[in-house]
């Protein structure tokens, strides 16, 4: 049927006027002594493989629009939605923390001879049978184009975390390169998994401004889709590439639909308007309902962000790990979990995501004991003072916690910590702001007192929190990097310089493994849970898994088809 | 009336100097910025914020950055969309279509509608009628948009069917059908409030002119009351309209702005939402510049058109 294959929008339908292919199809399932149910009729034309050639379109809503399509230039989440259809890095991380090779031959390691014993040198074997949307070859010139463009100093690109190291590119054959690093850096495995798409040299080495070209609204790569049309502020529509080196693609076209608020996202996909609810997904409220519609499936999955406190080191109280711990103690997680989230999130106690290689086991887990609180702050010395709020050397116990405002989960999270924290006689104050304000120079000069914030602290699956952990990264001391808690620890230091310099992952999950315990001993952030998702597909739409590893859920839309 | 014309246009002129800098300067000083989306990235560093900062020209001073733009937009170079690197104008004609036809049939429901029971409220004062129609003018416009808006979705979309819950067309097909399907639902919300004033404004002036002497006089003179109503009355009637219909754009766009959210209509309400909240500033000037001139040519032919119909307004 139509429908199944997602060809024509439910909206089409609501006319209650079947087409004149519909209506033969009805007709012939009447004949056929069918009963007139779309899903018997989809029963007998279900595949169970997908098709041999692309069949149908998806529609993905999300509920921010992409609008940059140069995928090294700055972009967000939603942005990686398109540029994972439209280009290919040298390899990606599937869902199991494994890499798997894609415009590369294989994945370089020690063993295979694709890196050096030191790390230094890296020797990349690509693919010969590549092709561009426009028909051109992939070779290594497009390798060596992309990452020189980076390091251009007059392009806008994103980030040049790792890249700045990259030395001495050379060509060896059309489908081989090799790089030197200036020092070892093992996280630069994971970036180029999953944050640097390959751009063509034969487009852009022609632009006149590298940060402004036709490219740049009419992408062409070497993804499984190619650029078809943009609608500003409605949808994008990608069409299957033909020559695609990959398995797939299994749809003729992916339409990313744009729907900026979530209620009525939800609404279109219940009245069947969309097929998949990508970005931001399903708001916890309807989760529950959305289980129970017919014809859905809904995922609930956890993402790689820790929702947290994220306490300003440098701020008064906050300077007292005592006073963190006591804080900690105080909060009922669970509560905050259950009666405003729904149940749907993990509890945590780390930094990086449980489903992750180097996520540490064993973690002192968090116990809500506001008795302990108060007795741990009564022996630090911090006493109660006018209306029940504590002190210490002149400095009240009492600070601001900040978030987004008209984030209603947050905004309700905020009430509760107030009342868990009067409680052990800290006083707390909301004082929120939009999203344009509070991560702007508020956040990123550590100018909070708190703030209620959700982190992915990964570097795609790398564990490396060095920009946000380490006592070089604190941009209020003109650092580089997001160390806005003001963290600073020696050791920590250490364990991060010494993780990136490791190559082996048994021996890089021992040392992530001792950061995880000390950033949880010396609290430097106070998590409350694991991130989560609540995702819907249509029932017949197969081939959606989500992916801890990447920034968005519909990274492999080539392996999605119509059952 | 050249002099006229002339004195009206330079005060807008003047009017759209101040409306800029005013406009750069709250949207400049407010906190936060175009790359503070990016923060809570895991990919880009201070010092990359920092570069890209720079790159954009947003690390010079204030008054440098405004004159830059004022000068490039006097050239009709009104710069780049921070988001997708689109020329401005690029950006505000692309969404520009969406909105006037959500507008435009708004328009012409309420026109219609409002009018209608506008004159005939006035011709039955105090009639059923035309209390019915005052408690619903109150209703109306005491109703927030963006309930309406959701409420319509939920009783002709989620519970009856009848209607798309959203977007300007069924992806794929373009047909006149279907953009009149979609639009029904947000021209529906986008027109409640517009009727309710039109029907309040021209109850009023209905009113007025027909408690007029002329009036009476004709009815006196045995004039049949059709034509008193159509030749003599409606005419002068709708005359104070052509002010109300000057002024309606802000309004109008104001509505626009939340029906576009609720029914994901990809015009530029939502597009001035978008980017304020992207801190886009070439587009929020863009729009606002846009919309501010769109206001001022409205109120303009409003105030000539009323001076062509009554000499007395040239004079003062």
């Amino acid at each position: 049927m139509a429908d199944d294959t997602g060809k024509f929008g439910v909206g089409a339908l609501h006319l209650g006027i079947p087409n004149r292919r519909q209506f033969f199809q009805l007709g012939a399932g009447a004949a056929a002594g069918w009963t007139l149910s779309g899903s018997s009729f989809a029963q007998t034309e279900r595949p169970t493989n997908p098709p041999d050639k692309p069949r149908g379109q998806v529609i993905a809503a999300l509920s921010q629009e992409p609008t940059v399509f140069h995928p090294l230039m700055p972009g967000i989440e939603v942005d990686q939605g398109i540029w994972w259809q439209v280009f290919s890095p040298l390899w990606y991380i599937e869902p199991d923390g494994k890499f798997v090779p894609d415009l590369a031959r294989e994945v370089p390691t020690i063993e295979n001879g694709g890196l050096s014993a030191d790390g230094l040198t890296w020797k990349i074997k690509l693919r010969s049978d590549v092709k561009w949307h426009d028909g051109t070859p992939f070779t290594a010139e497009d390798v060596k184009f992309s990452l020189e463009l980076i390091n251009k100093p007059d392009f806008r690109a994103r980030s040049r975390v790792g890249h700045s190291l990259v030395k001495d590119i050379k060509i060896v054959a059309p489908d081989e390169i090799h790089w030197r690093m200036e020092t070892a850096y093992s996280p630069y495995m994971s970036i180029l998994a999953a944050l640097t798409f390959i751009v063509p040299k034969h487009i852009l080495e022609k632009v006149t401004d590298p940060n402004a070209s036709p490219f740049h609204n009419a992408p062409v790569g070497t993804g499984p889709f190619r650029w078809g049309e943009r609608v500003p502020g409605d949808h994008i529509q990608l069409n299957a590439h033909a020559g695609y080196h990959g398995k797939g693609p299994y749809v003729e076209r992916v339409v990313f639909k744009y729907i900026p608020d979530l209620t009525v996202l939800y609404t279109q996909f219940r009245t069947g308007q969309v097929d998949y609810t990508g970005l931001q997904g399903i708001l916890p409220n309807f989760v529950q309902e959305a289980k129970t519609l017919k014809g859905r499936k809904i995922f609930v999955s956890s993402t790689s962000s820790v929702e947290h406190i994220a306490p300003n080191l440098e701020f008064g109280p906050f300077a007292d790990r005592t006073v963190r711990e006591a804080l900690y103690l105080g909060i009922n997680k669970q509560a905050i979990i259950d009666a405003l989230n729904y149940g749907l999130p993990r509890l945590t106690e780390s930094f990086v995501p449980q489903q992750a290689w180097s996520f540490q086991q064993g973690l002192p887990q968090h116990k809500y004991d506001p008795a302990k609180a108060n007795a741990l702050l009564d022996a630090a010395g911090w006493v109660r003072g006018a209306g029940g709020v504590r002190e210490k050397g002149g400095v009240k116990l009492e600070f601001t916690n900040s978030t987004t405002s008209g984030n209603a989960v947050r905004e309700q999270t905020q009430q509760l910590l107030i009342q868990d924290w009067r409680a052990i006689g800290a006083a707390m104050r909301v004082n929120n702001m939009p999203a344009a304000v509070i991560w702007g120079d508020f956040w990123q000069q550590s100018k909070f007192n708190s703030v209620l914030v959700s982190v992915n602290f990964m570097l795609g699956s790398d564990p490396d929190v060095t920009p946000r952990f380490g006592s070089g990264a604190i941009p209020a001391k003109g650092g580089r990097g997001y160390n806005t808690y003001q963290y600073r620890n020696p050791e920590a230091d250490r364990l991060l310089a010494e993780g990136a310099r490791q190559f082996e992952q048994a021996q890089r999950k021992t040392t992530y493994g001792d950061l995880q315990k000390l950033i949880r001993d010396d609290l430097a952030i106070l998590p409350l849970f694991q991130g989560f998702i609540a995702e819907g597909v249509k029932e017949g739409l197969q081939g959606f898994r989500p992916n801890i590893n990447m920034s968005i859920n519909c990274w492999n839309i080539r392996e999605w088809y119509w059952a | 009336m050249a002099r006229y014309v002339v004195n009206r246009l330079t005060q807008a002129i003047m009017l759209l100097v101040i409306v800029s800098a005013i406009g750069f300067a709250i949207l400049h000083m407010a906190p936060g910025g175009p790359l503070s989306q990016f923060a809570a990235s895991a990919q880009m560093t201070q010092e990359d914020l920092d570069r890209v900062t720079k790159q954009l020209g947003l690390d010079r001073p204030l008054p440098i950055q405004y004159f830059d733009w004022f000068g490039r937009m006097l050239k009709g170079d009104w710069g780049k969309s921070y988001r997708d690197g689109e020329p401005v104008l690029s950006v505000i004609s692309s969404h520009l279509g969406a909105t006037l036809e959500l507008m435009a049939t708004a328009t012409i429901i309420a026109v219609l509608l409002g009018c209608w029971i506008g004159i005939l409220g006035a011709l039955r004062r105090y009639s059923l009628f035309d209390t019915l129609a005052t408690v619903g003018a109150m209703i109306a416009l005491s109703i927030p948009t963006f309930w309406f808006g959701l409420v319509t979705i939920y009783v002709f979309s989620v519970k009856l069917g009848w209607l798309p819950a959203g977007n300007r067309q069924t992806v794929g097909d373009g047909s006149f059908l279907d953009l009149l399907h979609h639009l029904i639902a947000p021209a529906m919300v986008l027109a409640l409030v517009e009727t309710a004033m039109w029907g309040r404004f021209m109850r009023s002036s209905m009113l007025e002119v027909i408690n007029q002497d002329y009036i009476r006089t004709a009815r006196a003179k045995g004039i049949p009351e059709w034509r008193i109503l159509t030749v003599h009355a409606l005419r002068n009637a709708l005359l104070p309209m052509i002010t109300v219909a000057g002024l309606q754009f802000p309004t109008l766009l104001g509505g626009a702005l939340v029906a576009e959210t609720v029914f994901t209509w990809p015009g530029m309400g939502r597009l001035f939402l978008d980017s304020i909240g992207y801190r886009d500033y070439p587009v929020v000037m863009g729009i606002l510049m846009f919309s501010a001139t769109m206001v001022l040519i409205g109120s303009l032919l409003a105030d000539i058109l009323y001076a062509v119909v009554d000499p007395r307004i040239r004079v003062g």
